[in-house]
């Protein structure tokens, strides 16, 4: 059952479902990457709940009108639009008052959502409202899906996925530097409303299989885990996608085998998965790897400070250096320093020798680099050997000039 | 308001070139946010191929003239032109350098990924980056000594690399004329003399230079002409003839002291 699910041999319907939420993963982990980048990250909060009354007054309308009340596409349409007006408040709001962006989406989203509400239960009321289903708007539930609603899905989150592709470079300069970006020609107020709309899209989408309530984990969360991985920008973006995609992929499959499941709470806690996987085992950044890189640092420090008080004919009071010192076998029990010991700590005041005569020398010159300054770093491997022949000769003239 | 000389509002003569050609030419112009204009009527005419300094006291509107000159904010009124013609025609003749701090250093990105930005608008939309695009953003950041540091994580460097960083991203665009915003704000001195030494050879190849600045103690050394504003213009013309105690302590009031002045030889 689980294989079949995972190899998407289903059924046609619960395979397209599967793909749909993949790729709806894929679009809002993109978009999502540049509302994270933008400190923009909740204004999508502000959107979704901003869809629920359009959601509620395209349903009323397409009774009173005789159309079919479920279909989505309707439903849809009137969430985006009520969605767009919302969001509409919010920049109005930031621009033409002193409000700051999170008290006006915090102000619009509660409003609409209270709006949507109150509508939602007038439409339950209502003879033969009970059935509508709408509720599922809230939580999201690929049970029952439609094929023409999974098939909409999939199509318009291809599109939103290719629109942030074309439009990446803009989108980037945008983002790292908007005025900059102005003087090439390229319009900061175009863009943002681009990945507004892309964000917008994707929540509208998502609202069926994630539920407007989740749908900002599900722009958020796998940029957030995406972020722990890499520095550039493009790649943080594919991953991001890829996340997503990956979270939709396996709840929407779990939702398909058990439908009694949620489906959206099921995506959301899949990508969070993927989080804390990142959070804990990411090169770099992740805690474990800032943990073991802070330990090596500091045992680093302690071994220079040591072995230089060693050359120095000093004594270790600091028991960690000492210790450290007696493991490695530099030192024994009573604090003389054994041979090997000596022999690294010549090696060690050495290092430090070069490391300062060459500072001396780069200090006013323009070859500088404030990564290498510290003597903690074995100079060997940071400069060329010409460069090293250069120091020493300096290290034996002062020496000279000395005596 | 054309010919060789201008009057502006406040009385003093603008010793204009002949033409309306000027790398960059503002007239009249007011920008304000709100209802406190943050510069008011400001004439502005700078000689082609000087290195041309924007001095005054914090707060005096530099970098808002900068930005509305570059239309990255509305005027309230007055007209921009670079070269005679508006920004909009001249957009690829002009590069700007923003403040390094108005930019977030966190943002995931290489010292490559910055300064190809400069070539975003011969780019497009999906052009891919050739070896020649590549090459000029080598050769650009080898201009600023910043060779080395092409695959550095931008929120590695140091606020000297960062401006090296920003000044490599307007070489890129082979630009005519350069507007920079405090470009030695905070950088070391081997900094400072390396981004002076780019202007200067950017000069020698008769580019115009405009750069907003705060260290008085090195203005007559940098520039040859000088404006000196404080929300209004105060005083315009070569460097010898601006750069006067009366004129710097009609910009800087009381913010001056009589010390300030005395180590810059006033
Ligand atoms: N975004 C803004 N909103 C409101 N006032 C601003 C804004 N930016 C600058 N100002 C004000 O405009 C004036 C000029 O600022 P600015 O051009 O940054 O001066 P300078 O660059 O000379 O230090 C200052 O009084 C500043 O407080
Ligand atoms: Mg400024």
């Amino acid at each position: 059952m689980l294989w079949s699910a995972l190899s998407l041999s289903l059924g046609y319907n619960a395979t397209l479902v599967t793909l749909g939420s993949s790729l709806l993963g894929a679009a809002a982990g993109m978009a999502g990457t540049f509302l994270y980048l933008s400190n923009k990250a909740l204004i999508s909060d502000a959107i979704s709940h901003a869809t629920l009354p359009g959601l509620g007054l395209a349903f009323l309308m397409a009774r009173g009108f005789g159309w079919d009340e479920r279909q989505l596409a309707i439903l849809l349409t009137g969430s985006a639009a009520s969605a767009a007006l919302g969001l509409y408040f919010v920049t109005l709001l930031t621009q033409k008052t002193r409000l700051t962006q999170d008290t006006a989406i915090g102000c619009v989203l509660s409003v609409f959502f209270a709006f949507g509400v109150v509508l939602l239960t007038i439409i339950q009321t209502v003879p033969g409202g009970r059935k509508a289903g709408l509720e599922s708007f809230l939580l999201g539930s690929t049970a029952g899906m439609l094929y023409s609603d999974a098939l909409l899905i999939l199509i318009l989150s291809l599109f939103t996925t290719l629109l942030l592709l074309v439009f990446l470079r803009p989108i980037k300069l945008i983002t790292f530097d908007a005025s900059y970006g102005e003087t090439l020609g390229f319009s900061s107020r175009r863009v943002e409303i681009l990945v507004l709309f892309v964000a917008l899209a994707v929540t509208v989408l998502g609202m069926k299989i994630v539920g407007l309530i989740l749908i900002v984990a599900l722009l958020i969360i796998p940029a957030v885990s995406a972020r722990f991985w890499s520095e550039k920008v493009d790649v943080i973006f594919l991953i991001s996608a890829g996340f997503g995609m990956i979270s939709g992929y396996i709840g929407s499959t779990i939702s398909a085998i058990s439908p009694s499941l949620p489906t959206g709470p099921i995506i959301v806690l899949c990508s969070f998965g993927v989080f804390l996987t990142s959070f804990i085992f990411a090169p770099q950044r992740g805690i474990l790897a800032v943990a073991l890189n802070h330990h090596r640092f500091q045992k680093t420090v302690h071994l220079t400070q040591g072995l230089l008080l060693v050359a120095q004919g000093q004594s270790i009071y600091e028991p960690k250096t000492h210790r450290l010192l007696r493991r490695l076998g530099y030192v024994r029990a009573d604090g003389v320093a054994t041979e090997v010991g000596n022999s690294m700590a010549a090696k060690t005041l050495l290092n430090e020798r070069r490391w300062s005569h060459w500072n001396k020398l780069v200090r006013d010159s323009d070859q500088f680099d404030d990564q290498t300054v510290f003597s903690l770093m074995d100079i060997e491997k940071k400069l060329t050997q010409d460069q090293i022949n250069m120091i020493d000769q300096g290290l034996v003239q002062k020496q000279q000039g000395q005596v | 308001m054309s010919g060789i000389t201008l009057v502006s509002n406040r009385g003093f003569t603008l010793e204009g070139q002949t033409g309306q050609d000027a790398p960059l030419n503002i007239r009249g112009m007011t920008v304000s946010y709100g209802q406190m204009p943050a510069v008011y009527s400001i004439d502005l005419k700078v000689k082609s191929g000087s290195i041309f300094g924007i001095l005054g006291p914090n707060g005096a509107g530099k970098s808002t003239l900068l930005k509305a000159a570059m239309g990255i904010l509305p005027v309230v009124s007055g007209q921009i032109s670079f070269f005679g013609k508006p920004l909009k025609e001249a957009r690829h003749q002009v590069a700007y350098v923003p403040q390094r701090t108005s930019v977030d250093w966190d943002f995931p990105a290489t010292v490559y990924d910055v300064v190809i930005m400069g070539l975003y608008p011969s780019l497009g939309l999906l052009r891919r980056i050739s070896k020649s695009d590549k090459a000029k953003v080598a050769e650009s950041l080898s201009k600023v000594g910043m060779q080395d540091f092409s695959d550095r994580q931008i929120g590695q460097l140091s606020g000297g690399q960062q401006q090296r960083v920003f000044l490599a991203r307007s070489l890129v665009q082979q630009a005519d004329v350069f507007l920079l915003d405090e470009p030695f704000a905070g950088v070391d001195a081997a900094t400072e003399s390396a981004i002076m030494l780019v202007l200067q050879n950017l000069q020698a190849e008769q580019k115009t230079i405009v750069v907003v600045h705060h260290d008085l103690s090195t203005v007559t050394t940098y520039f040859d002409h000088l404006f000196l504003i404080n929300r209004q213009s105060i005083a315009y013309g070569p460097v010898g003839e601006v750069f006067t105690k009366e004129n710097l302590t009609k910009a800087y009031g009381g913010k001056l002291g009589s010390t300030q002045l005395g180590t810059i030889g006033l």
